[in-house]
């Protein structure tokens, strides 16, 4: 067995990591998240409810958060149309093509998030990609301004970033599904459309919900594609304690607002994992 | 569909040559990549037979029986059911269905929803499922567990889901690929009984593919012998095991002692062994199995004790206790080791003198299949 030196060699390290950098954090936030801002603009340590309170009367919090999570499923959604098949196709059809495909899907995490959001701000943009192209097929006569700036382009842009994540567990769960599963549900007389819905499409189910966890998950926190493509019709709720930290000065209200959305996504992760390990057949 | 055209060539040799076949393959090729698998496989299965692919692995007697079942598509030839052409129509409306040697067992899906599987693919009436599903699970001895997951089941209990489930379709071929290898020994032989009861009780054609010439014997009507992509012999398990054709048919199907023999004016002589043939003059392989060999008991007229029967001495190397027979390897001078199985011989040293009945020498032919 090992001996105890390389068991705490191994585990102790990783262990300090998460404390003295996560939960450590965690704690100090949950603390701001009870304190209050003076008119002096100092944090003032006496203990009360009043963010909570803020956030849950003043409805804009709910609207952006409403938003939020409006984008985040949009996201999820297309991230699955789009995901599916080409999973489907990777693993079932794709044959010699598998590993070339495989890495064009992968290639495009390897490129800068910035490099990514950027791209589509030069393509939606008035003088874009897009609207240079619809112009010059006569298709509009003037620039469409609302491809850039808008709940819309945010949705495409997160949607094109956080599709390899949700491909990928897909895929994964489309490959360990046996082959003569396949072919056992032709055998009993299923057609390919029928043994897809009985037999393929249930037993990916925890890779699509693995997926689409990923998908809006990641979305719901992210701030900097609303910040390069949203516009103020685009912003979301990260947005907004992006800027409670910062020129708004108002940590303890924005420390309120991402405890709030730590639990929401803890919850999130809690009811997937369990509806993954019901789904999950040994 | 046009109608199978009368079947000119018939297939060579096969004593039990089906009058009315259920199936029948004819000239089959299949290659994967340059590779050929099958290279002209012709056969007739007679409806409510029990046949049996026998084969090394590798002689691609997995690939036709996918052939038949449809998961992969033939390079040329014809598969015929009764007067329909098989190889043309895609597996899932095919009147064929296979019990997978890992079983594929949908594992989503409870006992119950496993064997309704087909009931439901072919849209058979609602009321009628939960009873044909109770007679299939109560044909395998599964009924009390329909509501178990796949998960829970033992590897033999699997194999009873696997067969429930083809059979509760009625197919009219039900293709076995090496369905028993997964299980250890006892229970392999019990389901062996089971599984031939079960085909002469539902009286569908089995089409059973396996490595295993003891499980092939056991089981079949008739067994086919393939080797490397070609049918070596098609016959009865007796007949095959009587009366090869070939060496190779001779050796896979149980043991023999290969005799290369000098063929003169109906005399054969292998060394110091002589006995008296029908076959034509020439070098020619005789087959003489081991069991087939006896202690002369007087020790006159070698190396003919008559014409029916042939004697020869021996030094016996080696006696092995087997239970009922002893293996017994005896040199005759040659390189070549003679190895005969014998009841109760005793304690046996130095030269002996053995006899066995010349026509239980047969003549095969060696070398490469086709």
């Amino acid at each position: 067995m090992y001996s105890r030196a390389y068991k705490a060699g191994v585990t102790i390290p990783p262990l300090l990591w998460v404390t003295v950098f996560l939960l450590l954090p965690y704690a100090i936030l949950f603390c701001y998240s009870f304190w209050s801002v003076s008119p002096a603009q100092v944090i003032v340590h006496n203990w009360n409810l009043q963010n909570y309170l803020q956030l849950a009367r003043n409805p804009i919090y709910a609207q952006v958060l409403l938003r939020s999570m409006r984008i985040a499923a949009s996201v999820t959604v297309f991230a699955l149309l789009l995901g599916y098949p080409l999973a489907y196709y990777l693993s079932f059809h794709a044959a010699k093509r598998k590993d070339l495909l495989y890495q064009l899907v992968i290639i495009p995490l390897w490129a800068s998030y910035l490099v990514r959001g950027y791209a589509w701000k030069t393509i939606l943009g008035s003088d874009g990609v897009l609207n240079g192209f619809l112009q010059f097929l006569h298709i509009t006569h003037k620039p469409v301004e609302f491809f850039l700036y808008s709940p819309f382009a945010v949705i495409i842009t997160l949607t094109h970033i956080y599709t390899p994540f949700t491909l990928l567990p897909i895929y994964a769960s489309l490959e360990h599904i046996p082959r003569n599963l396949v072919e056992a549900s032709h055998d009993l007389g299923s057609s390919p459309w029928a043994t897809f819905r009985r037999v393929i499409l249930p037993l990916s189910l925890p890779g699509v919900l693995a997926g689409a966890t990923f998908a809006f998950v990641l979305t719901l926190g992210d701030f900097l594609a609303p910040l390069l493509v949203g516009g103020p019709s685009g912003i979301m709720i990260s947005n907004v304690v992006v800027s409670l930290f910062g020129a708004a000065y108002n940590w303890p209200l924005g420390a309120a607002i991402s405890f709030c959305m730590m639990l929401l996504v803890v919850t999130l992760l809690f009811i997937t994992e369990r509806l993954e390990k019901r789904l999950a057949v040994s | 569909m046009t109608k199978a055209a009368p079947n000119a060539a018939a297939t060579e040799g096969a004593a039990s040559s089906p009058a009315a076949p259920i199936l029948s393959v004819r000239q089959v090729i299949k290659r994967f990549g340059q590779r050929p698998v099958l290279r002209g496989i012709s056969l007739e299965v007679a409806s409510g037979e029990f046949l049996t692919i026998l084969g090394e692995s590798g002689s691609g007697k997995t690939t036709l029986l996918r052939l038949i079942a449809g998961f992969e598509d033939v390079d040329s030839g014809e598969i015929w059911m009764r007067a329909e052409r098989l190889d043309r129509i895609p597996a899932h409306r095919r009147q064929v269905n296979t019990v997978f040697q890992s079983y594929a067992i949908f594992p989503h899906l409870s006992v119950f929803e496993n064997v309704a599987y087909g009931l439901r693919a072919k849209n058979t009436a609602k009321s009628e499922i939960p009873e044909r599903v109770r007679q299939a699970l109560a044909m395998v001895k599964m009924g009390e567990f329909a509501q178990a997951a796949p998960a829970k089941l033992s590897g033999g209990q699997q194999q009873r889901v696997a067969l429930a489930r083809a059979l509760v379709n009625r197919p009219r071929v039900l293709l076995l690929d090496e369905p028993l290898s997964a299980l250890d020994a006892n229970l392999r032989r019990q389901m062996q009984v089971e599984l031939k009861s079960l085909q002469r009780e539902v009286g569908i054609t089995f089409i059973f593919v396996t490595h295993d010439q003891e499980e092939a014997m056991a089981l079949s009507d008739r067994v086919a012998l393939l080797r490397a992509g070609l049918l070596e012999q098609v016959a009865p398990p007796r007949q095959i095991y009587g009366e090869p054709e070939t060496a190779y048919a001779a050796q896979f199907i149980g043991q023999t002692n290969l005799l290369r023999a000098d063929v003169k004016d109906g005399i054969a002589s292998s060394g110091s062994i002589v006995w008296h043939t029908s076959g034509a003059s020439g070098m020619a392989t005789y087959s003489l199995r081991p069991e087939c060999i006896r202690l002369s008991s007087e020790s006159a007229g070698l190396p003919f004790a008559d014409a029916a029967t042939a004697r020869f001495r021996g030094r016996v190397r080696n006696q092995a206790f087997g239970g009922a027979m002893d293996l017994i390897e005896i040199a005759c001078g040659g390189p070549q080791i003679i190895r005969a199985r014998i009841a109760n011989p005793g304690i046996l040293t130095g030269e002996r003198e053995f006899e066995f009945t010349a026509s239980h020498a047969v003549r095969v032919r060696e070398g490469e299949p086709g």
